[in-house]
């Protein structure tokens, strides 16, 4: 991809005041808006709020954006989510970075003035990665409807059966004559006290 | 188990053993051999006339050797598939002149001694893994005296005593002189919950206590006036119905006695055992005597797991029961695609909580399997043809054999087996790997964003995707203040930092390197950071050998859990980062301008083992200690990783 063709467009979230509250999101907001390739940046309350995720999805059809940064929480809490909302605006869900300024910045970091200087540099650092970042495929892969159960104790019949009932070709291996395992071996079962075989 | 024998669905290979498991998933091969039975399971309508004229006798394992069966046998009366086996071990052989005698008393012409094993192939698209567990062998025990003295047995023996299935056929006797023992003392958590390895095993088999409480409601309702005693350290009866179960027990006279035996003795005349036991809760010393004497055995990894286990690539615990993906919420996945795990091959488990997982682990299977396909995360590696030398380290390297290399061939990635730790292309060193979603160039880009401005003040930080970076997530939602100077690049796996990453944060100024990862025990790419630890470590010699302090490059690892963990890591590397002045930085960017960047080495077979000194990097504190690739370092006075290994000279 060509430099030229980069329209970034930076989300940055107060998190009411998870994330507002311990540092300055429109410094943020206007420091990302500066840098090279950011087409636009804007601020939302909540951005993983319904109208949130509207905003990121109008704006991007409004600004031809073809990378998205989201600054607010871990991806690990919202990037499913994120990437649903930009596919949802045509893009490739694959382009999408998140800058994680709240677990890693806000929440951790008592000085104002520090928070807002790392949160800058967070959102710049997701904006560098977005550079390089590529629409991607998910490769489709084919199942064989069958399945291998290795063990014939309780557990591994209990699963062949499962799968069995469900209308799956089931190979059970056991490397005794005889399925039953250790359940075998035992003459009552707790709590209730009941044959085992 | 009948239901499992007749389900038209389902193929049962008994008496098979599992050779090789290849491919990925949704399209998985396994080589199977059923191993001759030489009796037609089909024929064979189980009269048991052979059994009757075969004149060889053995221990019958069925029974744990408390009774004997013949070389032609019938496991037990209602073994799936009904059909009775002749032990190749055992039998004496077709040969008229030798033996031969079941041969011409099987009027259903089923034993055939010419029958062979049968290698089968198949395909499957998913594989549960259900090897079970096996109970732990007391004998090392010596003071409990099993195998010594007859009226001591395991827990699993003493099934067998009670069972009507059992030798005595549900007559309960002691071993010694099939008398009915009259006081009955259990001991439990025989080979659980010690930290001497000579003594069994650390964790708790979960089991015992419930098999002993139990055992001895069983005998208070079929012998009544039996004595019973149970010596314990805790009693767990955590599940449901369980602690009513123990209650009843309690109501019926059972003795609970907290405190283990110190010493068994038997009395010969007698065959009865003397316990001294030290009661913890009236601290006294008390003298038992008993009639017969179970120990609860714990429960072990089952001996052929393990095989299974480097067959398909899946983790273990310390403990040697397979891992689990996540411990709480994938408990039946494991990290390879398309495989599950079930029952107590994964740790100790009653039937209940086996029967539990199984359903699970089908249901995941039967997901796989319903839907046909399955999407692959597009984080995957892919091979440069351009750029390749045809090496084949990345295929090496790669924990989950995604990687097929034949010599002078350019590898090929199985992207459905590949789980995208990107290890093999920190490992080329061609640049021949691009990892799809973490390309090299977008790590370059965010190492010059971190570094563009006062890049003495920051900290470049490689945070793995499942621990070091969700533990500084934990450490977020747990409001745990730290300097704000480390910029974090998350990557899949410590794995994927390549050293050139670290070589160029140095040469682009910056003070203190952080590589982090996952503890050993939690690796999400079964064992990618062994690699990490090798390349750290080429890393330390290299920057010593150009000039540069070691200790700038920092090795920790922090799980999920850890966010305590990750706050001391910050305010460390922030002391540490604290530490390099502007005139070094100028030193290191002059010395990085002219060394041609080392290679880090691999470490020889010979290595492992050897006496070796270690020093923390954190600290400063420096032991001496034996090198294992397989061994986890942290410093003993700080719990640092950044643990460099010297050969001792």
């Amino acid at each position: 991809m060509v430099k030229e063709d980069l329209r970034i467009g930076v989300f940055v979230c107060d998190c009411g005041s998870n994330i507002a509250g311990f540092l300055d999101t429109e410094a943020v907001r206007e420091f990302a808006g500066a840098l090279s390739d950011v087409v636009i940046s804007v601020r939302n309350n909540y951005t993983c709020s319904d109208p949130g995720q509207q905003e990121i999805q109008r704006t991007i059809f409004e600004n031809r954006l073809n990378r998205i940064v989201v600054a607010s929480c871990s991806p690990s809490s919202y990037e499913p989510i994120f990437r649903q909302c930009i596919h949802g605006a045509g893009l490739n869900p694959y382009l999408l970075e998140m800058a994680n300024i709240r677990e890693h910045c806000s929440w951790v970091t008592q000085d104002r003035e520090a928070a807002t200087w790392k949160a800058k540099d967070i959102v710049k650092v997701a904006v560098s990665r977005a550079r390089w970042l590529y629409p991607q495929d998910e490769e489709q892969i084919s199942v064989f409807d069958a399945a291998l159960v290795i063990g014939g104790g309780v557990a591994g019949m209990q699963a062949a059966l499962d799968l069995a009932e469900a209308d799956h070709q089931v190979y059970l291996v056991e490397k005794k004559p005889s399925i039953g395992g250790i359940m075998a071996h035992l003459d009552k079962v707790f709590p209730d006290i009941e044959c085992s075989i | 188990m009948m239901d499992v024998g007749r389900h038209p669905k389902i193929e049962l290979l008994t008496h098979s053993e599992l050779e090789d498991i290849s491919g990925y998933v949704g399209n998985f091969k396994a080589r199977i051999r059923k191993k001759a039975r030489y009796v037609d399971e089909e024929a064979c309508i189980t009269c048991g006339e052979c059994t009757t004229v075969c004149p060889v006798v053995v221990p019958d394992e069925f029974q744990m050797g408390l009774s004997s069966r013949k070389a032609i046998y019938i496991p037990f009366p209602q073994a799936v598939p009904s059909a009775y086996i002749i032990s190749a071990d055992d039998c004496l052989g077709d040969n008229p002149i030798a033996c031969g005698k079941c041969l011409e008393v099987c009027e259903k012409k089923s034993i055939n001694f010419d029958q062979e094993d049968e290698l089968r192939e198949i395909e499957v698209g998913a594989i549960i893994v259900a090897t079970g567990m096996d109970v732990y062998d007391p004998t090392a025990l010596d003071e409990y005296g099993y195998t010594r003295f007859a009226n001591v047995v395991t827990s699993i023996e003493f099934e067998r005593l009670i069972s009507t299935g059992g030798p005595l056929e549900g007559h309960l006797g002691r071993p010694g002189d099939l008398k009915r023992p009259q006081r009955i003392g259990f001991v439990q958590c025989v080979g659980s919950r010690t930290q001497d390895q000579k003594r069994g095993n650390p964790y708790c088999s979960t089991i015992c206590c419930m098999n002993t409480i139990k055992g001895a409601q069983y005998l208070m309702d079929n012998y009544p006036g039996t004595e019973v005693t149970v010596f314990y350290i805790d009693l767990r009866a955590y599940g449901k119905g369980f602690e009513e179960l123990l209650m009843r027990t309690r109501g019926h006279g059972v003795r609970y006695v907290r405190g283990l035996p110190g010493e068994v003795r038997e009395d010969p005349p007698s065959g009865n055992l003397l316990v001294t036991v030290e009661n913890t809760i009236e601290k006294r010393l008390e003298k038992h005597e008993f009639d017969m004497l179970v120990l609860a055995v714990g429960a072990t990894p089952a001996i052929d797991t393990e095989a299974i286990r480097q067959m398909a690539s899946i983790a273990k615990s310390p403990s040697g029961f397979l891992k689990e993906a996540h411990a709480k919420l994938r408990p039946v996945d494991t990290p390879t695609k398309g495989i599950f795990i079930a029952g107590a091959a994964e740790s100790p488990k009653d039937v209940r909580e086996s029967v539990t997982q199984a359903s699970a682990a089908s249901s995941h299977a039967s997901i796989l399997l319903s839907k046909g396909r399955f999407a692959v995360e597009a984080i995957t590696a892919a091979v440069y043809e351009d750029a390749c030398t045809k090496c084949g380290q990345c295929a090496k390297v790669c924990p989950f054999g995604a990687i097929t290399w034949q010599k002078k061939q350019v590898p090929q990635v199985i992207s459905a087996a590949c789980a995208g730790c990107g290890t093999c292309a920190a490992e080329c060193k061609f640049g021949a790997i691009e990892m799809r979603h973490f390309s090299d160039q977008s790590i370059y880009a965010q190492i010059d964003a971190i570094l563009e401005e006062d890049s003495q003040k920051k900290i470049v930080s490689f945070a793995c995707n499942w621990c070091s970076y969700a533990g500084a997530d934990t450490a977020g939602l747990s409001r745990m203040a730290y300097p704000p100077n480390a910029r974090v690049i998350r990557t899949m796996c410590s794995g994927r930092v390549n050293p050139e990453f670290v070589w160029y944060s140095f040469q682009k100024g910056a003070p203190v390197v952080l590589v982090s990862g996952c503890h050993y025990v939690d690796c999400h790419y079964i064992d990618a950071n062994r690699s990490t630890v090798r390349r750290v470590d080429g890393l330390w010699n290299g920057l010593e050998k150009a000039g540069i302090r070691a200790d700038r490059l920092l090795l920790e690892w922090c799980s999920a859990a850890e966010g305590a963990r990750w706050q001391t890591i910050m305010h460390e590397t922030e002391k540490k980062r604290q530490t390099v002045t502007l005139e070094e930085l100028e030193l290191t960017r002059s010395a990085l301008a002219k060394v041609r960047v080392p290679r880090p080495r691999n470490p020889k077979p010979a290595d492992e083992k050897q006496d070796s000194e270690f020093v923390c990097l954190r600290c400063g504190h420096r032991w001496d200690g034996v090198f294992s690739v397989s061994w986890e370092r942290t410093c003993p006075e700080c719990r640092s990783n950044s643990v460099r290994w010297l050969r001792k000279k």
